[in-house]
């Protein structure tokens, strides 16, 4: 009989969950990561996973979770996954706590929670402000014991680069480079799923981690996967300022009584804890009474920047606004927010407990992936699933806090059930395929790698990546004009010539990290037009999309999802109803009850 | 007026069986610098001091948040963690080296796969049936939690066995290292863990386990995270005494 196989690729929580639903299911896995599982991206999410347990007798229930992530999302999600989401999370966070997540808890032994934004309720379950180190790592050990077992084996250190696709465009596996030998091998699989998380890279300088690229999704977009609504970008409220790395400061802090507040005098050079209560400009708690300094992100950042850019209310000498939680008891600071607090303190040397936070927004998710069906997580290509932030699925235009991690479990679970499906069920496996269909994709693998090897030009990797993140955060990030955007995509098609061009500093053939990243490069340019030209198109604000000249959402015109097509080499712009069948579209505003 | 220079010295090594070489780096300073963005620089124009083209340094980074574990190289001969390494709080010129209780990879680069391979060895999980719906987890006292939670913050950077005495290799049965010993704490603390206490501590008992520690104390001191690693290993040196005693008793 025929032994299915199955390919994971990336392993946060999205790629973990997979694998340990495909494991259960008796199908071998195989599980690729650029980096060892253990230090995923997934480690940085921070305040919490939101399930309506209703564990503080406020009657939330999972239809007002269903309606907040909707009504958050601006109603551009389709709608009945989303509702399955959200009564699937009560079960999640048990089988997380079932694992061993060392969730706070009550005095009672049970779980608590606390309120994260666009919502009223304590919704959030967390452990500490690490909640996504702590998912990752219970995860990381049921797949460790997995693998101990048998049923997984890893391939940490290795990059996906294409894949394979037979003469039926079916996926038949992938090709992938080993990072230390800088081998080009190909992988047989019935099914993919890919869980390759963010593209915070893509605009230089974001709270996402140094793998985050958006490479593989771009690549697979390259192959005919479909990318939707690639246009809808999350800049985080909170983070801190820095060269290398915007690092984020939880909106848990707000969640647990911090508040965001600049002094009401411009130019105010004052200590701020000298600064007296009657000259503080608590801005969102006055702008939105209801929802305060827990408004969903997209609105949170438009403040802050408005109160920076149009009100010139920043603070002294850098675009910045204070977080202020040193009103809070510093017990209660330690037990619930230490980890991300010792951060603001190693890398500023300042006791946020003493002082307030100087912070500011930055890109920080994006709504938009691969496009997946309505069902289970498959792709246009058959064969390829996807799960976690590299689809598009779950957060319509912007997405809730603590919602991420959600997903992230649900779409993975989904996708690993529905792979393992897929393939049992195929009429001929991966071993039915003629080797010629896998070596023509390494061949062509190991063709682009000796070409930018061996190319003579003139252009170094890192400046064209400078370049491009300084093009994307400037004119694609929270304020969008046309002819901004304009600007932008021709600077982005300058880059992709110049990067034919460039000139890599380590021709070596062992562990050659500067190869690794010029064909990640590569990659980031594609998608960052199709983000590009997806928000020129779309002339209306809807969530994290906003162009002052369409300030108001278009549902006549614009209730649909973007999904963007790779035809002949070039990008292709199509468009599909939302499914509404749930809730009806109404208006989002947050400075009164909804 | 000539600009602010920063002076950074890195051991470096093309390959695993490559000799060691030093190079030296003039980088032009900046406020809030660290140590990542150093190597960044360097990758941006790689020449050394003296003017000789060079490559760009191989090293490991991730979250640049000092929490997903990447980074550890020795950094002025100290074990720590290269992206919460400021500039300005370290002594010129900076002296950049791999860790030495681990294979390099290349330069800064090394294989710390030994950690994941003990984490196997001493079962380091919570044994559930299946991810179905089984209802709730087991309640847990506060307390508990706390202790738990900061013991499952390490991120598996391998600091405390770079400065540990007796990890001397990372073959099976060479010492285990203090982050292992201290997750098997964290696993029989939780009530379904404790279940299976006994085949953590067993696993322990072997060679390479909690009795090759000799108590130098140089882990605690070194974990970025600061884990009460000798607490742990207190802790789980004590559950070995009484698992051996017991083993003793009944035959």
């Amino acid at each position: 009989m025929r032994r299915p196989k199955i390919i994971v690729v990336g392993g946060g929580l999205a790629g973990l969950m997979a694998t340990i639903r495909v494991a259960e299911s008796g199908v071998p896995v195989d599980l690729f990561s650029i980096v060892p599982v253990k230090r995923s991206h997934s480690v940085c999410a921070q305040g919490g996973i939101n399930a309506a347990k209703n564990q503080k007798g406020e009657g939330d229930t999972t239809a007002k979770h269903f309606d907040d992530t909707i009504y958050g999302g601006d109603f551009l999600a389709n709608q009945p996954l989303v509702k399955r989401m959200c009564e699937a999370a009560p079960g999640i966070i048990d089988l997380l706590d079932r694992m061993g997540v060392m969730f706070n808890r009550t005095p009672e032994g049970l779980l608590d929670y606390r309120r994260f934004g666009g919502t009223l309720y304590h919704r959030t379950a967390f452990a500490g402000a690490t909640t996504g180190q702590q998912l990752l790592y219970a995860l990381d050990e049921q797949v460790r014991r997995h693998e101990s077992e048998g049923k997984v084996k890893k391939y940490e250190g290795f990059t996906f680069l294409s894949a394979v696709r037979d003469g039926a465009g079916m996926c038949r596996g992938i090709c992938a480079m080993d990072l230390r030998t800088m081998e080009v091998k190909t992988f047989a699989a019935d099914a993919v799923i890919f869980c390759t998380g963010g593209i915070g890279a893509i605009f230089g300088r974001s709270t996402n981690s140094v793998v985050c690229t958006g490479s593989a999704q771009s690549a697979l977009f390259q192959q005919g996967v479909d990318y939707a609504n690639g246009e809808f970008i999350q800049v985080h409220p909170t983070a801190i300022p820095g060269e290398d790395k915007l690092r984020l400061m939880s909106e848990s802090a707000r969640g647990e009584g911090g508040r965001v507040w600049v002094p009401k005098k411009a130019g105010d050079t004052r200590p701020a804890k000298s600064i007296p209560e009657n000259e503080r400009f608590y801005f969102l708690e006055e702008w939105y009474p209801k929802y305060g300094n827990l408004v969903p992100r997209d609105i949170a950042t438009r403040a802050i920047h408005r109160i920076v850019y149009q009100e010139k209310l920043g603070l002294v000498g850098q675009a910045a606004v204070y977080l202020d939680v040193s009103h809070i008891p510093r017990e209660t600071l330690d037990r619930k927010l230490e980890g991300i607090l010792e951060i603001y303190e190693k890398f500023l040397g300042v006791d946020p407990r003493e002082e307030p936070m100087k912070v500011f927004p930055a890109m920080h998710y994006t709504m938009g992936g691969m496009w997946v069906n309505a069902d289970d997580q498959a792709t246009t290509v058959p064969g390829i699933y996807a799960a976690g932030e590299c689809e598009y699925q779950y957060h319509g235009a912007n997405r809730l806090g603590a919602n991420s991690l959600v997903s992230c479990i649900f779409g993975g679970g989904l996708a690993g059930t529905a792979a393992s499906r897929y393939a049992k069920n195929l009429e001929m496996g991966t071993d039915g395929v003629d080797s010629s269909v896998f070596d023509r994709e390494r061949q062509r693998q190991e063709a682009l790698n000796q070409a930018l090897i061996s190319q003579d030009g003139d252009e170094n990797i890192m400046a064209i990546w400078r370049e491009l993140g300084e093009t994307m955060t400037e004119h694609v990030t929270v304020t969008r004009i046309n002819k901004n955007l304009e600007i932008a995509y021709n600077k982005l098609l300058e880059l992709d010539q110049r990067f034919r061009k460039v000139n890599l500093s380590d021709r070596s053939k062992w562990s050659n990290q500067t190869l690794n990243f010029a064909r990640e490069l590569g990659n980031m340019l594609v998608l960052a037009r199709v983000i590009t030209i997806g928000a020129h198109a779309r002339n209306e604000s809807r969530g994290a999309h906003y162009k002052p000249d369409f300030p108001d959402r278009d549902d006549a015109n614009w209730l649909k999802t973007t999904r963007a097509k790779w035809v002949n080499g070039e990008i292709q712009l199509n468009y599909e109803a939302v499914d509404i069948s749930q809730i009806t579209p109404r208006p989002r505003r947050y400075d009164a009850a909804k | 007026m000539a600009e602010k220079q920063v002076i950074v010295k890195i051991k470096r090594q093309v390959s695993p069986q490559g000799a060691p070489y030093w190079e030296e780096f003039a980088l032009t300073w900046r406020p809030a610098m660290n140590v990542i963005i150093c190597l960044r620089d360097i990758a941006e124009n790689p020449v050394t001091r003296d003017g000789k083209k060079s490559t760009p340094v191989a090293y490991d980074s991730n979250c640049l948040e000092e929490v997903c574990g990447s980074c550890a190289m020795l950094i002025n001969g100290k074990a720590r963690m290269a992206c919460s390494a400021l500039v300005d709080k370290l002594e010129q010129p900076i002296r950049l080296e791999p860790m030495s209780k681990f294979p390099v990879l290349r330069d800064l680069a090394v294989d710390r796969q030994f950690m994941f391979e003990s984490l196997k060895r001493v079962k380091a999980w919570i044994p559930i049936d299946g991810t179905y719906d089984l209802g709730e987890g087991p309640r847990v006292a506060p307390e508990t939690q706390e202790k738990a939670y900061k013991l499952s913050t390490c991120i598996s950077c391998g600091s405390c066995l770079e400065v540990c005495p007796q990890v001397t290799g990372t073959s099976a049965g060479d010492f285990v290292g203090a982050a292992i010993i201290s997750q098997v704490r964290l696993f029989n603390m939780h009530p379904t863990g404790a279940m299976h206490a006994h085949e953590r501590i067993g696993a322990l008992m072997q060679p390479g386990g909690v009795q090759d520690c000799a108590n130098a104390q140089n882990c605690v001191a070194a974990c970025p995270k600061n884990i009460p690693l000798t607490e742990s290993i207190a802790e789980v040196n004590r559950q070995a005494w009484k698992q051996a005693m017991l083993g003793w008793l009944i035959g």
